[in-house]
């Protein structure tokens, strides 16, 4: 997880992102504790509050809950809901920004397919 | 649980250091007061702190009058660039100097961060270099445990090894025991994520007092094609430019809507929008 002070989200969204990725990653594996507002913005001295914040957007949409006296953990289910959430932003991010730099580039759609193919071959 | 400053006037001469000030610091909140060389931070402070007296308005601390307050003046303490202490005076005996004054002084907590800072305690405080004297106000003011805590340009001198460890320990002590922190500091970048609240003070007058991520939320970037950036700039709240050949940049206030194809659209960070709001 990276904080970049700089970027147009605010810092509250990164968070919340990262502890995103870090559950996609496995990092934060579901019914598992999730560090404590008080260890996130310690590590990456940020405002408590800040902190709370983006963990509290992550309880509210059901990827976190908390434990009376315990602290935060990843729901059931979390990868799978954020993967789902991904995906429908994944369009939006992604592809329309490919399609963009590619008209700019006068690349074709064939030239991207081709691309697009070659990259799943260098993965896998 | 508040201070309060209300239509605080000081004046150094011909100057008017504080115009008609009215601000609260309190709720446990971490504050940046920002302003450029001059701006009247300092004195804002000094006013506060009961160091210097005030030309009209009052500052009360928890509805209490501060002036000539003991009680009032002994929630908070001040660090600030001048030295108070008698430069003879040894660290340690400064520790146990500052516990007679400040009930809540912890001896056993800043003995700890002065090993962890590398501090010598028996030396005087007269011998320190310039980081080491800041270090040394930071473990006191970081030691005090009274409810506000003003902090004037915390890290002057400091290397970033030390600055990254300040910022640590005071988000440690703020989350074990909240109080109210107000920073003032040129190193906006460095405190940007810190604080909760901003003031931004100009020529002595409050410009922006509100929460750091709506005043964040209120500036942009537009950046492209000269002649496409004007006309979308036009009748928008601009507050500063940059060119580059045919290229322009423009900063503005208010919500990015309605941003035509082929402009490219970002976010302004604390330091850039301070710079922006404060310039000329």
């Amino acid at each position: 997880m990276r904080i970049n002070n700089e970027s147009a989200e605010p810092i509250f969204q990164q968070i919340a992102n990262g502890v995103e990725d870090a559950i996609l990653s496995g990092a934060f594996p579901e019914e598992e504790q999730i560090p404590s507002t008080t260890e996130i913005s310690v590590t990456y001295k940020i405002n408590p509050a800040t902190a709370l914040k983006g963990i509290t957007l992550l309880a509210d949409g059901g990827i976190l809950y908390k434990k009376r006296g315990i602290g935060m953990f990843v729901a059931e289910g979390a990868r799978r809901k954020i993967e789902l959430k991904r995906r429908e932003a994944f369009f939006q991010n992604y592809i329309l920004a490919l399609v963009g730099e590619a008209k700019n580039l006068r690349l074709s759609e064939e030239d991207i397919k081709k691309m697009i193919e070659s990259g799943f071959r260098d993965e896998h | 649980m508040s201070i309060e400053l209300k239509g605080v006037n000081k004046s150094y001469g011909e100057t008017r250091a504080l115009r008609d000030v009215t601000l609260t610091f309190g709720d446990n909140k971490i504050i940046g007061l920002l302003g450029r060389n001059g701006a009247g931070k300092t004195t804002m402070l000094k006013v506060i702190s009961g160091l210097i007296f005030t030309d009209g308005g009052e500052v009360t601390v928890d509805g209490e009058r501060a002036v000539e307050n003991d009680k009032a003046l002994g929630k908070m303490y001040l660090m600030s660039e001048e030295t108070y202490y008698p430069g003879g005076m040894k660290i340690r005996d400064v520790f146990k100097w500052s516990k007679r004054f400040y009930p809540d002084f912890d001896e056993g907590y800043a003995a700890r961060l002065a090993a962890e800072f590398g501090l010598n305690q028996k030396k005087n405080v007269r011998s320190l270099s310039t980081g080491y004297l800041s270090i040394f106000k930071l473990i006191v003011a970081l030691s005090v445990n009274t409810p506000y805590l003003f902090l004037d340009e915390p890290v002057l001198g400091l290397d970033a090894n030390h600055r990254e460890l300040f910022y640590r320990l005071l988000l440690e002590k703020y989350a074990e025991k909240p109080s109210t922190i107000v920073i003032s500091t040129h190193l906006i970048e460095e405190i940007a994520a810190l604080i909760e609240h901003v003031v931004i003070i100009k020529n002595g007058e409050i410009l922006r007092d509100e929460p750091r991520e709506d005043l964040l939320r209120e500036g942009y970037t537009v950046a492209g094609a000269a002649a496409l950036v004007d006309a979308y700039s036009e009748n928008r709240r601009k507050i500063g430019e940059d060119s580059l050949g045919g290229l322009k940049t423009v900063y503005l206030l208010g919500p990015p809507d309605d941003v035509p194809a082929g402009l490219e659209v970002s976010g302004l960070d604390l330091q850039k929008l301070f710079i922006r709001l404060t310039n000329s």
